[in-house]
């Protein structure tokens, strides 16, 4: 072999190793057959990525328990709107949860005047009101999604005083001028996994409701006037719940039909309560809090400083991965609601019932 | 002859650069002096050059020009003119067909204009320059092969930007120009539309197009094996058997019991990779027009089996009793 052919098949060979290191994930890839053999009904994990993930969703060691005894919050406490019921130790292990579940580091003093605790005048403490009445909801009205499992703060705050999650309405690009309007889509974003999708099906979907269903119910046309550009809309939806959730299309869908029910996982059913479910705690827990974090546009005075509003004046909301964080079941599965059954039990959720269509 | 058998040629043949055979009259002159590149001799020939451009070649590549920059200018704007977004966004970036508000209604330039003008620019760029291969081919005393099947890939790049759109009465139908814009556009066109797998046209598109690379190994590797006995002189055999031509005859009715000729794997080869396009272009113009979702056409057709059920399959909720609560 001459020089250059060598050089060239060392040159070629580099080239393919790069590709291969820094483009491929490691193996192994183990797959689970869920469905009829054949139909590549399945999930797909990396067990060396799994571990990381399963250990960066634990639950906190709960506070140990107090007995509900003795006089309650409502009647020793002023202005307790939510958790009046709870005996006042009961109450005090609940304040301290939910300190150690959404601002640890900054306190009471992230949502209270702690010179005077009844005080509604830090604004933080009207959105935690609020957020525990959500909390409640949640966990009443939407066990076709939660199950017995529920939620608490945890499972969206996870420490933080702004879930790590969230989003607000991304219009994106130019919409003005002389240049084509590349109309919210085409960029690498990481909210449809870096696919070409329309960056932004939370607004259509998880805020407004749209018309997800984009495939024929009829073998020939009967009138179905979706196009493709809306199916592109529902994929973006999809990748977004793929890539929150850390499974495949196969995990809800038999792919060589999508729409067809009769063979879906049941997985589906659970995921379209769980779009109704957000679409609930956007309209009727976050959206009706927007002037207060209009006026606090950047937190409370003591910071720390992070926006509480979109690019389009919106308030951060929610969607499956402010939950569920890149795991199937948010927190592995693992409920918290044994330990905090006061969570589930308050009773004034002012909010119109929810809508399940 | 073992140098035959490897991946490069390892043999160039160097004589004084050839200009081609005498141009026809009313012909522009050939462009260009020719030159010899070893690298490319690995490949093929090593001579570049003269090239024929004529002047269906110089409308053809203006107009060519003309769409590649406005797909690349408005590429650039959608990232606000930062070239090295350009640069790192590139596979991402697309210019996107008007949305179906505006039908098949000429958009302003900004919603989907610039669209229509690139598809037109090269939608000229590909016709001229099939007229350029014809008209070469001819030149040159050869068949029409070539510019037919480059024809019947252009009639796939009609269907899917221009006959379709037009039956379903929206340019929005139509494929976004862009890299990966292209293929979630291809995704999202087959489930809408349930699913292209259980689509007849598309299937014997795949066996074409599968099938197409199965005879190009099959014929290329024949060939390179029986080099050592002058089967590179293919077109030479096929009236003058020679050795080559037996031994391949012989290997492939050893193997598999019959086998093509020296001229009639020409004839497969070329039939297969024209009717990829040809029988994919009919399946994407029934799609949406005569079809709305191919799964359950081959459910009616008895295409589609139904699987034993494996898991409590829960009815669709909106459906569901007491669901609108």
């Amino acid at each position: 072999m001459s020089f250059s052919l060598k050089l060239g098949a060392v040159l070629a060979g580099l080239l393919g190793l790069a590709v291969i290191l820094f483009t491929f994930e490691r193996p192994p890839v183990e797959t689970v057959q869920t469905g009829f053999r054949g139909v590549a009904l399945g999930n797909i994990a990396n067990p060396r990525l799994q571990t990381t993930l399963v250990a960066a969703n634990q639950v906190p060691a709960p506070l140990p328990r107090v007995p509900s005894v003795g006089p309650r919050a409502g009647q020793v406490y002023q202005n307790v709107k939510v958790l009046g019921d709870l005996g006042v130790a009961e109450f005090a292990r609940t304040m301290a949860a939910l300190t150690a579940w959404v601002s640890p580091q900054q306190g009471c003093g992230y949502c209270h005047n702690t010179a005077n605790m009844a005080s509604d005048e830090v604004y933080t403490k009207v959105v935690s009101r609020r957020m525990l009445q959500m909390v409640a909801r949640i966990n009443a009205e939407w066990k076709p999604h939660v199950l017995e499992t529920g939620v608490t703060c945890y499972t969206c705050h996870r420490g933080n005083p702004v879930p790590a999650n969230v989003w607000s309405q991304d219009p994106g690009g130019r919409t003005a001028g002389f240049a084509a309007n590349p109309g919210g889509q085409n960029l690498g974003a990481p909210a449809v996994g870096y696919s070409s999708l329309p960056y932004d099906p939370f607004t259509a979907y998880l805020d407004q409701a749209d018309n997800i269903r984009v495939q024929s119910a009829t073998a020939l046309p009967a009138g179905d006037t979706q196009k493709v550009k809306d199916t592109e809309q529902t994929l973006g939806l999809m990748i977004h719940f793929s890539t929150s959730l850390g499974v495949n299309c196969t995990t809800c869908h038999n792919t060589r039909a999508f729409s067809d029910w009769e063979q879906s996982a049941p997985q589906r059913t659970n995921a379209w309560h769980g779009i109704r479910m957000v679409r609930d705690i956007n309209h009727n827990f976050i959206e009706p809090l927007q002037p207060v974090w209009a006026a606090n546009p950047n937190g409370p005075a003591g910071g720390p400083v992070r926006p509480r509003l979109g690019a389009a004046g919106d308030p951060l909301k929610v969607n499956c991965a402010t939950c569920h964080q890149g795991v199937a079941k948010p927190l592995n599965g693992v409920s918290m609601i044994p330990d905090y059954p006061e969570l589930a039990r308050i009773t004034n959720i002012e909010a119109p019932p929810p809508v399940r269509r | 002859m073992a140098e035959y058998q490897n991946i490069f040629t390892r043999v160039q043949v160097r004589g004084p650069a050839y200009a081609g055979v005498p141009l026809a009259r009313g012909d522009s002159p050939r462009d260009g002096k020719p030159n010899f590149a070893y690298i490319l001799g690995w490949l093929g020939d090593a001579q570049i050059g003269p090239i024929y451009l004529g002047w269906l070649g110089i409308i053809s590549l203006g107009f060519g020009f003309a769409a590649f920059e406005i797909i690349g200018f408005n590429m650039l704007a959608s990232v606000n003119w930062n070239a090295l977004e350009f640069i790192r966004q590139l596979p991402w970036l697309a210019l996107e067909p008007p949305s179906p508000a505006y039908g098949l209604g000429i958009p302003p330039l900004a919603e989907g204009g610039w669209w229509l003008l690139a598809g037109l620019f090269l939608t000229l760029s590909i016709l001229l320059w099939w007229a350029r291969t014809y008209r070469r081919a001819r030149q040159l005393g050869l068949g029409s092969h070539v510019p037919w099947a480059f024809a019947a890939a252009i009639w796939l790049y009609l269907v899917l930007g221009f006959i379709r759109p037009l039956m379903m009465g929206s340019w929005s139908e139509a494929v976004p120009f862009g890299i990966f814009p292209h293929l979630d556009w291809t995704n999202a066109f087959s489930v809408r539309y349930g699913n292209l797998f259980y689509n007849p046209f598309h299937m014997l598109s795949i066996v074409f197009l599968y099938g197409s690379t199965l005879l190009f190994a099959m014929h290329g590797a024949t060939i390179l094996a029986a080099g050592r006995f002058g089967a590179e002189r293919e077109v030479e055999q096929v009236i003058d058997r020679g050795t080559a031509h037996e031994r391949c005859s012989i290997f492939w009715r050893w193997t598999m019991g019959f086998n093509a000729t020296f001229e009639s794997v020409h004839r497969w080869a070329w039939w297969f990779a024209v009717l990829t396009p040809i029988t994919g272009g009919i399946g994407i113009l029934l799609t949406g027009t005569v079809v709305d979702n191919w799964y359950l056409w081959g459910v009616k057709h008895g295409i589609a089996p139904a699987y034993p059920e494996f898991f409590r399959a829960m009815p669709d909720p909106l459906l569901t009793p007491g669901a609108a609560q």
